[in-house]
């Protein structure tokens, strides 16, 4: 086993149990009786300590150690967990947090940390209290306090007594017997060994590599069976390891001669020497175990109730941490770490088979081979299984980046003097991997100032007839092709008349500016405004919105903000579903095509000559009684129709190309002689000239419709994305290209974009289109 | 004897090799692409030309200046092209049969980036040693002065040298800032 690979394990294991520790040490603020998650405490603790000492990290194991005892006395219902208790736990764990990262740079802490260290030895040797040696003491276990004294069959001797078997590989592993030997010293004496050669090959045949010996202890201590084990938590599967109490039954014994592998006479005889046993209970066992013959095995668990060594609930409970455990084993089979380069470029390559299979289907369906038709077809299917299978590798929960809120909450709250709650819901909402990763910043920065500038003091919510401690609140969930991602509060709400008397003072808006709400909400955003009047620590200094926004833009997402004064205010952050690859549908105008997301086309409809101008030079129509307001492409991209000649060809094309739609659009197809008999009667003859038709896309975003007037509707197309590039980057209405069948780049568009777009260069519209929006909500 | 022929033919031979890529890196340097835009002729150093290709299935992107062209597929990846003519304030130039696009890599703060420019024909890579590069005229060569590297004399007449990195300069290129200052005609024309 490569040691910088174990290291780095480590590293990563200790991480792990940081994070569990930090989210134990969070929960058990609230429910400071809860033994499991006490338990959850010590053991990332202790994980972490036993770990550090198999590499010898003596600092890790002297400071990690130190804790462990604090966590000992609460363990044993000493000490009671409280705040300022958590307090210094949530420190102990970031300064192990800190020596992890040092370790993993390869440096020595230095002076600063060190005297981290040294501070919080001195706050933790003060819940330890000064009876305390440094090495560990403990008191004597309630399990044990629960046996009762020892009966008549009972062995007399108040030595616990220890079998240790290693497997032959256990040198190989990694793992060192003596040093866990050594390690019981730290907490307890060994009375007697006796090591057991019996194994050891011949010189010739010997490995030195393996591990030969086995030992029978004789130990004396005041900690209990669990903290015995823990000395061997590392070999449990390399080893066969017996721990008797004091005072154990002979069945123990005799329980312990069948299970260890040695011939069982010879095993008795070495208790007797180790003085666990004395001859006569030796003589006593031996026949007891001749006359068990025939009957069957009692159950562990029925035989330590029996025998009033444990009570049935420890019982019990053992059982269930031993199912959990069993559980947690089996879901880290099931996970492989993988490289995140690896999984990019897998995904990278998946959107160039999308792009060749495209290729293909556009062969086929130009050479119109009914075979290869077919199998373009369950080749584009299978394409997109893998896809579809492919990104969801990249699919992460965003449980975890809200769970680090609940740390930020307390630090925050603490600092503010506030009391304030942190409520999370839609946990286990999917998203791109990168997106999580970069959305942890933003989010941080909203929670920040939902607390700083949002929640007010207990006075006013009191005042105000609000519960005295506030709640911050974060929520995700899928909506129409995006994830939204809300950070609530249940503050005072933002200050409309202040927003906009801060931003009139600073002249981003004209005095006789006319602004909705949601506009003056969305000044928040400009970068240096801050209405707050006091500059904290935290924020007022009106930097970060802007950078929430932008680090949101670069996501391809948006961000809005509701609030109603009084009564608190909403972020709501909306992002695509994945980065790299999406569903479209493809449009054409003139002789561009463009792609529209999929997830946002709700329908398609036709937009004749005669609709168009009821509208009277209005760009909306009716649909189904809603105001429909629609953006016409040919003029928002300005699209030249090229050479008139080319034109004509164009439009010939299309009234060959798309005879199904001139049938869905109720024209008949005509037959020749229909044409003819048609062109005799006048008031037919209007359905031999193709009326212009146009189409609309009727796409919904955040709750808004809008409609899209494009020539033609290709259908859909799976859509691999490639960035705008640093050229393109700042192209509003436009958020990727894409690669079509063809070979030719079409672009996807941005309906958000689009319609800010519209709304910029269109004010008189803006208020248009948000009457539409409001009727159609 | 036929070992100690080989034996000395290697001396010369390990000799030369440092002086053949020297000289060649030194060549590659002293190279230039020249084309045409109209009657004009202009080169560009053959370090930062990474291919010449047909001009066709570009693709118009909406919305940018007039000196974007648009965007090719090279090869799965899409790369911006420009309109070389325009960007010197000279009228759009109609596509013929020698019409290329050449791309080059440019300088961008993410490491290079490739880009196309269309120009009107290819002529030939040539040789102009730095003797025969004069500073670039202080004005009267119709374009911007920071577009030129130098001016190389080439059979008794000059070809305006190119500075790629300025001409294609991402920042000035980038379409945010450009189309922000002009109106914008189609939105208002809805």
């Amino acid at each position: 086993m490569n040691l910088d690979d174990a290291l780095q394990l480590f590293i990563i294991e200790a991480r792990e149990l940081l994070e569990e520790m930090e989210e134990a040490l969070l929960r058990v603020e609230q429910t400071p009786d809860d033994v499991e998650t006490i338990n959850a405490i010590f053991r990332a603790a202790h994980t972490i300590k036993g770990s550090a000492g198999l590499f010898g990290l003596d600092h890790i194991v002297a400071f990690t150690h130190i804790a462990e005892s604090v966590l000992v006395r609460v363990r044993n219902g000493e000490l009671k967990i409280d705040s300022p208790l958590v307090a210094t736990f949530l420190a102990v764990r970031d300064h192990i947090g800190s020596l992890i990262n040092l370790l993993e740079c390869g440096a020595e802490p230095d002076d600063k940390v060190r005297h981290v260290a040294q501070q919080l030895t001195e706050r933790l040797r003060a819940y330890v209290g000064n009876s305390l040696p440094a090495t560990i003491q403990t008191t004597a276990p309630p399990a044990v306090q629960a046996v009762e004294a020892p009966q008549e069959d009972g062995v007399g001797t108040d030595h616990w007594h220890l079998s240790l078997r290693f497997n032959a590989t256990v040198l190989q592993s990694g793992l060192d017997p003596l040093a866990m030997i050594g390690y019981l010293t730290s907490f307890g004496e060994i009375a007697q060994i006796v090591t057991l050669i019996e194994l050891v090959p011949p010189l010739s045949e010997l490995d030195p590599e393996a591990s030969y010996l086995g030992y029978e202890i004789r130990f004396r201590t005041d900690a209990d069976k669990a903290k015995i084990e823990s000395a061997f938590e590392f070999v449990r599967e390399d080893a066969q390891i017996s721990i008797l109490p004091p005072h154990s039954k002979i069945a123990d014994y005799l329980r312990l001669i069948d299970e260890m592998p040695d011939d069982d006479l010879k095993l008795g005889e070495i208790l007797v020497r180790c003085g666990t046993l004395t001859e006569s209970e030796l003589a006593a066992s031996l026949n007891r175990q001749a006359g068990n013959d025939t009957a069957p095995a009692p159950k562990i668990g029925e035989v330590l109730v029996d025998q009033k060594l444990v009570q049935p609930k420890v019982v019990e409970a053992a059982l269930d941490k031993q199912k959990q455990a069993k559980e947690r084993s089996g879901g880290e089979t099931g996970l492989i770490r993988v490289n995140a380069d690896k999984l990019d470029e897998h995904i990278n390559m998946i959107g160039e088979l999308i792009i060749a299979s495209a290729g293909v289907n556009l062969l086929a369906q130009q050479h119109g081979l009914p075979n290869l038709l077919e199998a373009a077809a369950r080749l584009s299917r299978l394409v997109e299984e893998v896809r579809d299978s492919a990104l969801t590798l990249r699919m992460v929960q965003i449980g975890a980046t809200f769970n680090r809120f609940n740390r930020v909450v307390r630090d925050v709250s603490a600092d503010l003097g506030k009391d304030i709650r942190l409520e999370i819901a839609g946990a286990e909402t999917e998203l791109d991997k990168t997106v999580v990763e970069k959305i942890g910043d933003p989010l941080t920065h909203l929670v920040r100032n939902s607390m700083d500038h949002g929640i007010e003091h207990a006075e006013l919510r009191v005042a105000r007839g609000k519960p005295a401690y506030g709640t911050v609140r974060l929520n995700a969930y899928h909506d129409s092709g995006s994830i939204v991602i809300e950070v609530s509060d249940d503050g005072g709400g933002l200050n409309r008349e202040r927003i906009l008397a801060k931003a009139r003072e600073r002249g981003l808006v004209k005095n006789d500016q006319h602004l909705s709400d949601q506009d003056i909400y969305n000044l928040i955003f400009e970068a240096g405004f801050s209405t707050a009047d006091q500059v904290s620590n935290l924020s007022g200094r009106g930097v970060g919105m802007d950078v929430v926004r932008k680090n949101i833009t670069a996501l391809r997402g948006a961000v809005e903000i509701e609030s109603n004064e009084g009564y608190g205010t909403t972020t709501r952050i909306r992002l695509p579903l994945t980065l790299a690859i999406i569903d479209g549908f493809l449009v054409g105008v003139s002789r561009a095509t463009y792609v529209v997301p999929l997830d946002m086309v709700v329908e398609c409809v036709e937009l004749t000559a005669d609709e168009s101008e009821a509208a009277h030079g209005s760009d909306y129509l009716n649909l189904r009684g809603e105001v429909l307001p629609y953006i016409r492409l040919r003029q928002l991209f300005n699209v030249q129709d090229g050479d008139s000649d080319v034109l004509a060809e164009s439009e010939d094309d299309d009234e060959l190309a798309l005879p199904a739609s001139a049938a869905s659009s109720g024209t008949a197809l005509l037959t020749a002689e229909g044409a003819a008999a048609l062109a005799a009667d006048p008031e037919l003859a209007f359905l031999l000239h193709p009326v212009k038709r146009e189409n609309v896309v009727v796409v919904q975003y955040a709750g808004h419709r809008a409609g899209l007037v494009v020539d033609r509707l290709m259908g859909e197309f799976q859509t691999v994305i490639r960035p705008l590039g640093t050229v393109f980057g700042g192209l509003d209405g436009i958020s990727g290209f894409t690669i079509l069948g063809d070979g030719n780049v079409a672009m996807i568009l941005d309906i958000p974009g689009l319609v800010r777009r519209l709304a910029r260069h269109e004010p008189g519209r803006r208020a248009q289109l948000a009457a539409a929006a409001a009727v159609s909500d | 004897m036929v070992s100690a022929g080989m034996e000395l033919a290697k001396p010369p031979a390990r000799a030369l090799a440092p002086d053949r890529t020297g000289g060649a890196a030194e060549a590659n340097d002293l190279q230039y692409l020249t084309f045409q835009l109209g009657s004009e002729t202009f080169a560009i150093g053959i370090l930062a030309i990474r291919e010449i290709i047909e001009y066709g299935a570009l693709t118009e992107v909406p919305m940018t200046p007039p000196f974007v062209r648009g965007v090719i597929n090279l090869r799965g990846a899409v790369v911006p092209v420009f309109d070389l003519a325009v960007r010197f304030g000279r009228a759009p130039q109609k596509t013929s049969r020698r019409t290329c696009i050449v791309i080059v890599d440019v300088a961008a703060e993410s490491g290079v980036e490739e880009m196309g420019i269309v120009v009107d024909a290819v002529n030939e890579v040539i040789e102009i040693p730095p003797s025969e590069i004069e500073p670039p005229p202080e004005f009267g060569a119709r374009i911007r002065g920071d577009f030129i590297k130098g001016m190389g004399k080439v059979a008794g007449k000059f070809v305006v040298l190119l500075d790629v990195n300025r001409v294609l300069s991402v920042k000035e290129v980038a379409v945010v800032a450009a189309f922000e200052q002009q109106p914008d005609a189609a939105a208002s024309a809805l």
